[in-house]
C-alpha cells in the first residue's frame, strides 16, 4: 500500500509544465500538499467531473501533458467518461486514481472498488492504451514517466492506505484558480 | 447526407456557421434526432473535435477542460439531458466558464411520448436556476441571430447561454408502427 502524499510528491517532482487536474477532496489536498503550482487546476466539488476536465484540456493542448489525480469515489462516478475518453484517444492524458477503497471526506464508508470492482479492467475495456495497478512507492518514478513521457489514454490505479491525512487547503475560489491556470499556460 | 433547400431545414446549418464565425473548437453531444445534422456537420469539420458524451454532465467538465487549455467549446443535448448536468453546471458558475448550450426541445408542442413531458416542462427554469440565460427559438429565421448573439455573449462575457429549440421547430417527431 501507498502512502498518498508521499506518493503524490513523487509524482509531481520536476514537473515542468505539466498540466494537473485534482479531484474533489482528498486529491486537491494531496497535490497542494506536493506543492502549489499554477498549472493545477484544483476541483473543489463538480465530483465525477474530473476525468472530463482532463479531456477538454488534452483536446485543448495536444503539445501538453495533461495528468488527472483524483479519488475512486470521483472516477466512479464519473466512469462513463472513461469509455468518452477511449473514443478520442488523447495519447497526452493520464488518469491517477488515488484509490484508498473508501469515501474519505464523509467518514471512510467503502467504495465499489473495495468489493473487487476493477478501474483497471474498466480502463482497458475502453481501450486505454496502458491501465495499470500500483501498490509499492518504489513504483512512483516509472508512474511518473508515465505522465510525462506514455502514451496516453493511460490509467494508473494507485493502492493507496485509507488512513486520513491533514488537509492542506489550496485556492477555493474557482474564478481565480481558473485565471491563475490560464495565464500561467500562456506564459509557459 | 442530403442539401437542405430551404431555411426550414437550414437552420443547422446556420448554427454551424456561427461556430465557425466564433472559433467552436470542441462540440460535446449526446446524439438526438434534432441535432443529427448540426452532429454530422461537425463531425465533418477537422478544426472540431466532436466528442460523443455518454452523459450529458460529461460536457460540463469537457467545456470547462477546453477553456482551460484555450479552446471554445459548446454542447448540444436534448431538453431529457439538461436534468442531467445540474450539479454539474455549478463548475461553470463558480469559475465563470463562458458555454453554448444548445438544447433541443422533447415533451412540449405535439410531444407522443409522456415520459418526456416532465423534464420537458421543467429545462428552462432548470437552466435558469442553474445561472444561465435562455433563449428560445421558436422559427427557423431566428436561428442565426439568436445563436449569433448568445454566441457573442458566452465566449466574450464568460456568460452560460443555452438556446431552446423547441419543437415547433424541430418538427414533431414522427412514430411509426
Amino acid at each position: 500500500m501507498l502512502e498518498r502524499r508521499d506518493f503524490v510528491q513523487q509524482l509531481l517532482i520536476d514537473r515542468g509544465d505539466l498540466l494537473v487536474v485534482s479531484g474533489l477532496g482528498s486529491a486537491t489536498y494531496d497535490v497542494a500538499a506536493a506543492g502549489d503550482h499554477p498549472l493545477n487546476f484544483y476541483l473543489w466539488g463538480a465530483m465525477g467531473g474530473t476525468a472530463m476536465i482532463g479531456l477538454g484540456l488534452a483536446l485543448a493542448q495536444p503539445n501538453r501533458r495533461v495528468a488527472v489525480i483524483t479519488g475512486d469515489g470521483d472516477m466512479l462516478m464519473g466512469m462513463g467518461s472513461l469509455a468518452t475518453i477511449g473514443v478520442k484517444q488523447p495519447k497526452n492524458l493520464a488518469i491517477v486514481v488515488l484509490d484508498n477503497a473508501r469515501y474519505g471526506e464523509t467518514g471512510m464508508q467503502p467504495s465499489a472498488t473495495d468489493n473487487g470492482i476493477d478501474l483497471v479492467a474498466v480502463a482497458l475495456a475502453c481501450r486505454f492504451k496502458y491501465a495499470r495497478v500500483v501498490s509499492s512507492i518504489d513504483g512512483a518514478a516509472d508512474v511518473r514517466a508515465l505522465l510525462h513521457r506514455g502514451e496516453g489514454p493511460i490509467l494508473v490505479n494507485a493502492r493507496i492506505s485509507a488512513e486520513d491525512t491533514p488537509r492542506v487547503l489550496p485556492l477555493r475560489d474557482g474564478h481565480a484558480i481558473k485565471q491563475r491556470f490560464i495565464e500561467a499556460l500562456n506564459s509557459v | 447526407m442530403h442539401s437542405p433547400t430551404s431555411i426550414e431545414t437550414s437552420w443547422p446549418d446556420a448554427i454551424f456557421a456561427q461556430f465557425r464565425r466564433v472559433g467552436v473548437r470542441q462540440v460535446g453531444y449526446v446524439p438526438d434526432a434534432g441535432h443529427s445534422r448540426l452532429i454530422a456537420l461537425c463531425k465533418d469539420d477537422p478544426t472540431i473535435a466532436d466528442v460523443v458524451l455518454t452523459t450529458e454532465e460529461e460536457g460540463v467538465g469537457l467545456v470547462a477542460g477546453a477553456a482551460l487549455g484555450g479552446e471554445r467549446a459548446a454542447l448540444l443535448m436534448q431538453s431529457s439531458g439538461v436534468g442531467n448536468c445540474i450539479n454539474m453546471f455549478s463548475l461553470f458558475r463558480n469559475c465563470g466558464f463562458g458555454c453554448v448550450v444548445l438544447v433541443t426541445m422533447r415533451g412540449e408542442f405535439g410531444e407522443f411520448n409522456p415520459w418526456q413531458v416532465p423534464m420537458g416542462a421543467m429545462t428552462e427554469d432548470v437552466l435558469r436556476l442553474s445561472g444561465f440565460l435562455t433563449y428560445r427559438v421558436d422559427s427557423a429565421d431566428a436561428v442565426d441571430e439568436t445563436v449569433g448573439a448568445g454566441c457573442d455573449m458566452a465566449f466574450d462575457g464568460n456568460l452560460q447561454v443555452a438556446i431552446l429549440l423547441s419543437q415547433r421547430l424541430i418538427g414533431r417527431k414522427q412514430w411509426t408502427r
